[in-house]
């Protein structure tokens, strides 16, 4: 068996576990098993692995998609950064590498957008988001089912809603 | 200001007491938080590294909850053995302990707020517990938190939440976790069943020194993986619930051994007491584990008066760093030098406690 990371020297570090029902399995040689940390237990985690693992390929295929090669003109992070070391350079990255980030996260993850704390600075901006986002899903049913009285209403309520984001 | 000399002594530490604490040592939450306007310190160049740290380390010496007594200092200031005291307090990280400068630890006297700056985050804050203390972990980090958000400008993003370096902390940026003794399940062998089903609800669980370490001295640390699509609270509770579980399987399982093999269990606690008392050399690794099993025996009253509280100071001063401390000369002790001065001290220690004693009520006897 080789390692799955280098593809050249033989697996002799074998790790397992179980994501989803599912169960992964790693198998790493010695230098990259030292190099990813597994060897220093305390800075493990397999979950920092297996973003390393599936991620590489999905973020060259979201990259790609933009002509590859993604940059953060900000802090000048690349894809292969990204890549190389499954974390980010800067808040920003998190918009130029958005297009792989959801498949990336939804394995790893209970849902892909945040739930909980929200900073007092933000909480107003982020409650009326929440506002537009419920009404503009339900304008969408609404004129699904053709009920155009109601979508009407909503229309107004975003109007005014949309109106007060911007103050 | 010196660390060695800031720091609880291990005996004083050792007597914290908290809900749970025969099976639960301790309990903690983190939280991570980066900046909005500097790159993530991983990426970071030193110049920025800096003056990310720069605006960080004033605005956390000045938090309430830190006090006006509280330990503040440059990572460079510290040295290689003030380091890994520090981990094997669980005060900082294996990772932050390797930083120098750029990166900071700002603790408070009581050793229950612990912030590391310019870890893998700008900001890596951690409030800590004894015993199952999970929601007053959480409260006391999320006043820190609440604190802090108004004198910087931390990074937040509607979707992400809290932004990090790594996506694996995305969201909430929370780490709740707590560390277990479980020796009754470990001898039960129950322990990989046990695992598996931990795994199953999403929880991480690792050795002392973390994943893919044995658990030496059968401590076990649980923690979460997912952070994003799922409120503080409801990790919080979700973990605390699995806890509640653990320590009653680990109950029944010292029961179930008492009742079925006593036999068993009573020698490998006779035996554990007769090598800490008599040993003359003894690795840390056996070290832990014999500790565990006189610990089991204190808590099932096989040792009349002995504390709890002996036990789990032995389980500290026996690490490298902390032998190493408290070595006369305290220079760098080869590992074999280690092991006898590890077992003098041990055989000085256990003078005080008395030799194991049947249970109280024996149980029947069941053939072995």
């Amino acid at each position: 068996m080789t390692c799955q990371f280098c593809k050249q020297k033989d697996a002799t570090v074998h790790l397992t576990q179980i994501v989803e029902n599912e169960v992964k399995k790693v198998d790493l040689c010695e230098n990259c098993a030292k190099e990813k940390g597994v060897n220093d237990p305390a800075g493990f985690s397999l979950a920092d692995l297996l973003l390393g693992l599936g991620a590489s390929q999905q973020i060259d295929e979201a990259g790609d998609a933009k002509g590859g090669g993604l940059r953060c003109v900000r802090c000048g992070y690349t894809q292969a950064d990204f890549k190389k070391s499954g974390r980010l350079g800067c808040s920003d990255c998190y918009d130029v590498f958005a297009d792989g980030l959801d498949p990336l996260l939804k394995p790893m993850h209970k849902g892909i957008r945040h739930k909980g704390k929200v900073p007092g600075s933000l909480r107003r901006a982020t409650d009326l988001n929440q506002q537009l986002l419920t009404l503009e899903k339900d304008l969408q049913g609404a004129i699904a089912r053709e009920d155009f009285e109601q979508a009407a209403q909503l229309r107004d309520q975003l109007k005014v809603v949309r109106t007060s984001a911007k103050t | 200001m010196n660390i060695i000399e800031f720091l609880i002594s291990p005996a004083e530490a050792s007597k914290r007491s908290g809900p749970n604490d025969r099976i639960v040592f301790s309990s903690r939450v983190r939280l991570a938080r980066n900046l909005k306007s500097y790159p993530f310190p991983g990426h970071a160049k030193k110049a920025d590294r800096i003056k990310a740290y720069e605006i960080l380390f004033p605005a956390i010496r000045a938090l309430p909850q830190m006090g006006p007594e509280a330990f503040a200092e440059s990572l460079e200031k510290l040295t290689a053995l003030d380091k890994q005291i520090l981990v094997e307090r669980h005060l900082v990280s294996r990772e932050h302990a390797a930083k120098g400068a750029g990166s900071g630890l700002i603790l408070n006297r009581e050793e229950t707020l612990s912030v590391m700056i310019n870890e893998e985050d700008h900001l890596r804050m951690q409030s800590l517990r004894p015993g199952l203390q999970l929601r007053q972990a959480w409260l006391a980090i999320d006043a820190v938190d609440s604190d802090l958000e108004t004198r910087l400008d931390i990074s937040f993003s509607d979707k992400y939440g809290y932004l990090t370096a790594c996506p694996t902390n995305l969201g909430t940026g929370i780490r709740v976790s707590a560390m277990l003794h479980l020796p009754g399940l470990v001898l039960g062998e129950q322990i990989n069943q046990i695992i598996q089903a931990v795994n199953k609800l999403g929880l991480a669980v690792r050795g002392l020194y973390g994943e893919g370490t044995e658990a030496l001295g059968n401590i076990f640390q649980v923690s979460n993986q997912m952070t994003l699509g799922e409120s503080e609270n409801e990790i919080v509770e979700r973990i605390n619930k699995v806890l509640l579980q653990l320590v009653e399987h680990e109950e029944n399982a010292r029961q179930s051994l008492l009742e079925k093999k006593p036999k068993i269990l009573l020698n490998s606690i006779g035996r554990a007491y007769g090598v800490l008392a008599n040993a003359h050399t003894i690795q840390s690794k056996e070290t832990m584990n014999q500790l565990s099993l006189l610990r089991l025996g204190v808590d099932i009253g096989l040792f009349g008066q002995t504390p709890k509280a002996l036990v789990d100071e032995l389980f500290l001063i026996s690490q490298p760093a902390h032998l190493q401390l408290n070595h006369p000369d305290r220079e760098k002790l080869a590992a074999e030098d280690r092991d006898i001065y590890r077992a003098d001290m041990l055989r000085e220690r256990m003078k005080s406690v008395p030799s194991p004693q049947e249970p109280a009520a024996p149980p029947s006897e069941a053939p072995v």
